[in-house]
């Protein structure tokens, strides 16, 4: 998009401006690709000027190759761990959302039962994972239960205060009108609290990869089900520096994948009506 | 005082409040023993300062809250009411179309069947046209024409106002106090009207309620007998700014009064 008329009908300032605006549309991009490439082109000539060996510190070259070598392994393996990932996510959703809509029926409940979510969520995953792993015997369902317990918080505490932050005139006019619990809930709660769900959903987007990652890492690997957590633990005792750079870039760029579907998801639901969604305008 | 006179002419009494109290939880006193008598076509204002209970006595009339003490009669039954709040409180998520529908929805009427009542109140707010805008696209006057809409869309008898326009520039204001008129003729409403302001209050009413804080009190009832049709040209006329000096000084003195018994009590 170009200014408009030229600058003819713009003063100095405005000019300014619209210059300053063009060059930061065009810098949030640049900058970061920029300085990304001149990090691995200097990644690149450490390892060349100090002869790393390539068990140490693979170069970038040899990382793409690996991927590329190594990519029907690699590939089921982020597959696998995509799929605990997004599971993971989506029982998230249905415990964090179904929680939540418990809680707003009663302040009685949701005092009861809260300080089990956070005591839940502020014990290490990794501290509670032995104990999964007495009781659990199924492999998907151990990291299905990790992913979950890291994930479903933010979507719990998010929605409760969504749920909970509703305008009271609003909640006065259901009243005056004659609404159902189940009205109220469906026609003015879960839309007042989608901000609040969403902003819960993209962290906990990353959260359940995360998760995934890690009980896979305490869990230790399982033959054809390994995901890339497993691969990773296995190319460091191999010495396999290169696949586990593969591996790492596999799953920072699965995480940002995820992040980005969230905000799109996000942007898309909230863009006609709330201002987190909305343009700056001039 | 402020004794009822429900023989004086003017359509059937709605509603007697008699001497309603209501303190609330954190024990002080909003309105403390409030006499009033609504009848059919009334356009009552209460009129007072911010504090003074006049919201608190909208609500309970529509039953939002209920009284400590008194009682309200409602004399042929409680009719269908419609509420509009300060803000214009809408859905921001949903389109004109879908917040006007609400009531009705809230009332099971489905989409289709609301359709030609959602159509009609928004005629009667001038906003046919503009079903698909969400809130957001909308400018502070139109909303609050929105907001109105929704409460006229259950055709109610009887419409509770809570300072509507008190957030809206004064070339808003006024054009819609003139449509707020010829819908209370048109639509043979009864309204209650909250209000801080005296030039609103004279414009839009038969009957002004001057009420004085804490505890919230009736001083004194004055009736506005300039006829109707008022238009914009009433505004600038000499008995409007008579009424409006008149109303002032009940006001001041009911503050004064107010004060006086502040001392007493202090």
């Amino acid at each position: 998009m170009s200014a408009p008329d030229g600058g003819a009908g713009l003063d100095a300032e405005a000019a300014a401006h619209v210059r300053a605006a063009r060059l930061e549309r065009v810098g949030r991009w640049l900058l970061p690709v920029a300085i990304m490439l001149v990090a691995i082109w200097l990644w690149d000539r450490v390892c060349v000027w100090n002869a790393i060996p390539r068990y140490i510190l693979p170069r970038p070259g040899a990382v793409l190759d690996t991927l590329v070598a190594d990519w029907p392994l690699l590939f089921s393996s982020l597959l696998v761990t995509l799929k605990i990932t997004f599971l993971g996510l989506v029982l998230a959703v249905v415990g964090g959302v179904g929680l939540a809509v418990l809680f707003a029926q009663s302040k009685w409940v949701e005092m009861s039962f809260f300080p089990f979510a956070i005591v839940l969520q502020v014990t290490p995953i990794v501290a509670v994972f032995p104990l999964i792993n007495i009781y659990v015997d199924n492999q998907t369902a151990k990291l299905l239960l990790c992913a979950w317990i890291v994930a479903f918080f933010p979507i719990l505490s998010n929605t409760t205060l969504g749920l909970n932050s509703v305008d009271r005139n609003l909640t006065d006019l259901f009243r005056l009108n004659g609404a159902s619990r189940w009205q109220e809930l469906r026609l003015l709660r879960l839309p007042a609290a989608m901000p609040y769900f969403l902003g819960g959903l993209r962290i906990a987007g990353g959260l359940s990869l995360i998760g995934a990652v890690v009980a896979e890492f305490v869990a230790g690997a399982a033959g054809q089900q390994s995901g890339l957590a497993s691969r990773i633990v296995e190319a460091g005792y191999r010495l396999n520096a290169p696949r586990l750079f593969a591996a790492l870039l596999l799953i920072s760029f699965a995480g940002i994948v995820i992040f980005l579907v969230l905000t799109l998801v996000s942007h898309l639901l909230l863009r006609r009506w709330h201002e987190s969604a909305m343009r700056a305008d001039g | 005082m402020s004794a009822m006179r429900e023989d004086e002419e003017g359509g059937q009494p709605l509603l007697s409040l008699r001497c309603v109290v209501k303190t609330f939880s954190n024990r002080v006193t909003g309105v403390g023993g409030v006499d009033l008598a609504l009848r059919d076509g009334d356009f009552l204002t209460l009129l007072g300062p911010s504090g003074c209970g006049k919201s608190t006595v909208l609500r309970m009339i529509a039953g939002l809250l209920s009284p400590t003490a008194g009682s309200l009669d409602w004399r042929q039954g409680m009719p269908d009411i419609g509420f509009v709040f300060q803000e214009p409180t809408l859905l921001p998520w949903a389109s004109v179309f879908d917040n006007v529908w609400l009531p009705l929805r809230l009332r099971g009427v489905s989409r289709g069947h609301a359709g030609p009542a959602v159509a009609q109140a928004l005629e009667l707010v001038r906003l046919s046209g503009f079903e698909a805008a969400v809130p957001r696209e909308l400018s502070g006057g139109m909303k609050m024409r929105v907001s109105i809409a929704r409460a006229l869309a259950t055709k109610p008898r009887l419409l509770l106002m809570d300072e509507p326009f008190a957030a809206l520039d004064e070339i808003n204001r006024f054009r819609l106090n003139g449509d707020l008129l010829d819908l209370w003729r048109e639509q043979s409403l009864t309204v209650v009207f909250v209000t801080h302001s005296v030039f609103e209050s004279v414009f839009l009413s038969s009957r002004i309620a001057v009420m004085t804080g804490r505890p919230g009190r009736i001083h004194r009832e004055i009736a506005v007998d300039a006829p109707f049709p008022r238009d914009e040209a009433f505004r600038t006329s000499p008995p409007y700014a008579a009424l409006c000096r008149d109303v002032s000084h009940v006001l001041g003195e009911a503050m004064n009064a107010a004060a006086g018994d502040a001392r007493v009590r202090a």
